[in-house]
């Protein structure tokens, strides 16, 4: 029997949105193989839509061994309860050990209510994934699933395991797995799952819907400057943005800033935004709250521009000037200009 | 039409302004310095119910489960208006994951009675799993309609909201009872107004009463008081609203945490540049040469 036939060790939610797969679901694959090799199993992924046989291969491509394939005009606009349905008739047919969804906010509304509906547990926004044992005086447990998040405000990072309860579950948030490129050799099985919704389980409806696309990239920017508290008002922000405009570079933001209004979510940088590797994080006015730094630390160069010389930013700079933002970041401009 | 309403609320170590004072010399957080405080997101909740009420009639009771001390934020959703508040307070109930937590918030709802809407914060700061509403809603096997941002209508059936989802939002109808879960940006709290401030300071639990006065009869004297001028908070246990105990607490979670990790800040190399122009040109320069700036 080949590894294909074998029951998944991990099965990921292949999240897509008007027939875009979401990165995080690609990510997931590249981990979910990563987990499934250590359990010596399969790779299953759940493909859910209106519409989207199309995107099957992509996702054996990126490591699924089986995709689920779920197709019914009440699955095209994401809602809740058909998804969870679903999504659960499809663990308990096949029984995975482990399941991962993106912490995408469609993610975090569908995996709690799976969750809850198979009584097992879930950790929320995991920053990485791992398979090791446990033991304490009720028994020992092997190839456990470790769930690694971080909790209280990010000054903590606690290992979460579900040893009793199956399957395993967990979100992980874009852009902290690394995206490895497509295998287009990779083969895989399709598998049509039967849909079966009644008219109850569509009590709720999508009436309108307004997207715009993603206009800010900041997993992909090279060069990210960030504005914090200190930036102190939204005309502030332009500053900032000449900065980034001058460095050829995306426009970030601490959780303060963006809880007083500065600047859009859509530019949070940190564990309740966006995860950023970038090679140059000049961080103008942020003092570093944990919850900020688990979300840029691993940039190539980061510079801190505070008042304050105490801000726990600068433990993680490598650059540090201790001065005020107003008057550093325009000379930083110049500076560049006067260089090319 | 007038709506029964549920607020589920939680209290919270206000995560999100840890200061010097709260660091300990290790680099660690000193959780227990932390001042506990309404999980803000759950008060834009309370705000939302409120203003239903206020445009449609009904009834806001707010619903959380806590240590005894978790009162405070019971007597501040009273002051702000809710009509009732009850608090499952129980040792056992104690180290609940998300699962648990709902199965509890759960059996305290039934125990209220019949609801038209519930309402809670998208997610609470100090695990910001977002788990525990859908979680609820889940358990009862009602809709969810998560990231709220405004009630748009209401009839006696059905409710529509706006919703945040990435890069947008959507408006979504659904079928009554429904669990709505309420963004930050939903609407600013009202405060406390003098009067219920006035009144609802002196509201207490049986605990609070019991820790205050050591004596039993006069506290059930003071109890009684309490009750009948509407300012007792209640306390539910595990057994007043029939709930199995190995369902709640640690025993119903299916989750436990392996190990704890404290973030340490550690001091790396680091280059000091003064904020002069010749000190910026010199760093500029340097990440040129670097490669890391084009």
């Amino acid at each position: 029997m080949t590894q294909h036939h074998n029951a998944p060790g991990v099965l990921v939610f292949a999240e897509q949105d008007d027939g875009k797969l979401a990165d995080v679901s690609l990510e997931l694959l590249a981990k979910a193989r990563e987990l499934a090799a250590k359990l010596n199993r399969s790779v299953a992924a759940a493909l859910l839509g209106g519409n989207v046989a199309g995107l099957a291969a992509r996702l054996i491509a990126h490591g699924a061994d089986v995709v689920y394939l779920a197709e019914d005009p009440a699955l095209g606009c994401y809602t809740t309860i058909p998804y969870a349905k679903v999504v659960c008739d499809i663990i308990t047919a096949n029984r995975p050990e482990i399941v991962l969804f993106g912490a995408s906010m469609a993610g975090r509304d569908l995996a709690p209510r799976v969750a809850s509906r198979m009584r097992t547990g879930l950790t929320a926004d995991c920053t990485d994934l791992q398979i090791g044992d446990f033991s304490d005086s009720k028994g020992s447990y092997t190839n456990l699933l470790y769930q690694i998040r971080p909790a209280f405000g990010g000054n903590i990072i606690a290992t979460i395991i579900t040893p009793d309860h199956r399957p395993q579950m967990a979100t992980v948030r874009e852009g902290v797995i690394p995206l490895k490129p497509a295998d287009p050799s990779r083969t895989g099985e399709i598998r049509r799952v039967k849909v079966d919704l009644d008219e109850a389980d569509k009590a709720v409806s999508v009436i309108e819907r307004l997207k715009a696309d993603k206009k800010v990239n900041l997993k992909a920017a090279s060069v990210i400057v960030a504005g914090g508290a200190g930036v102190r008002s939204r005309e502030g922000f332009d500053l900032i943005r000449e900065l980034a405009r001058t460095l050829g570079g995306e426009v970030g933001a601490s959780r303060a800033a963006v809880d007083a209004g500065y600047i859009g979510k859509e530019h949070q940088v940190g564990q309740t935004g966006t995860t950023v590797r970038p090679k140059v994080y000049i961080a103008c006015g942020i003092s570093g709250q944990v919850q900020h730094r688990a979300g840029m630390d691993e940039s190539g160069k980061i510079i801190a521009i505070n008042t304050d010389p105490a801000a726990p930013i600068f433990s993680i700079a490598h650059y540090g000037i201790v001065g005020d933002l107003f008057q550093v970041v325009p000379m930083l401009i110049d500076a560049y200009k006067q260089k090319t | 039409m007038p709506y029964a309403m549920i607020v589920l609320a939680k209290q919270v170590p206000d995560t999100k302004n840890i200061t010097g004072q709260a660091m300990k010399e290790d680099g660690t957080v000193n959780r227990s310095a932390l001042p506990a405080i309404f999980n803000p997101e759950d008060l834009n909740a309370l705000e939302m119910a409120l203003s239903i009420r206020d445009r449609f009639g009904g009834r806001v009771t707010v619903l959380s489960m806590g240590p005894p001390a978790a009162a405070e934020i019971m007597r501040d959703a009273l002051m702000r208006g809710a009509d009732d508040a009850l608090l499952l307070c129980d040792k056992r109930f104690a180290a609940a994951d998300t699962l648990a937590t709902a199965y509890a918030l759960n059996c305290g709802i039934r125990r209220i009675g019949p609801c038209d809407i519930i309402l809670c914060g998208r997610q609470a700061i100090d695990g910001d799993t977002a788990q525990t509403g859908p979680q609820v809603a889940g358990r009862i096997g009602i809709p969810q309609v998560t990231y709220v941002e405004e009630v748009r209508s209401l009839s006696a059936t059905t409710l529509e909201a706006r919703r945040n989802i990435e890069g947008g939002y959507e408006i979504v109808r659904t079928s009554l009872p429904a669990l709505l879960t309420v963004v930050g940006s939903a609407n600013e709290s009202r405060p406390p107004s003098a009067k219920r401030l006035m009144h609802y300071k002196n509201a207490r639990t049986a605990s609070e009463v019991r820790k205050a006065l050591t004596d039993e009869q006069l506290a059930q004297a003071e109890i009684r008081r309490l009750e009948e001028r509407g300012l007792l908070i209640r306390e539910w246990t595990v057994d007043c609203i029939d709930a199995e105990p190995c369902k709640c607490g640690l025993a119903g979670s299916p989750t436990r945490v392996m190990k704890i990790q404290s973030i340490v800040l550690t001091a790396g190399e680091q280059k000091r540049y003064e904020p002069t122009r010749e000190s910026i040109a010199e760093l500029v320069k340097e990440l040129v040469q670097d490669h890391a700036l084009g």
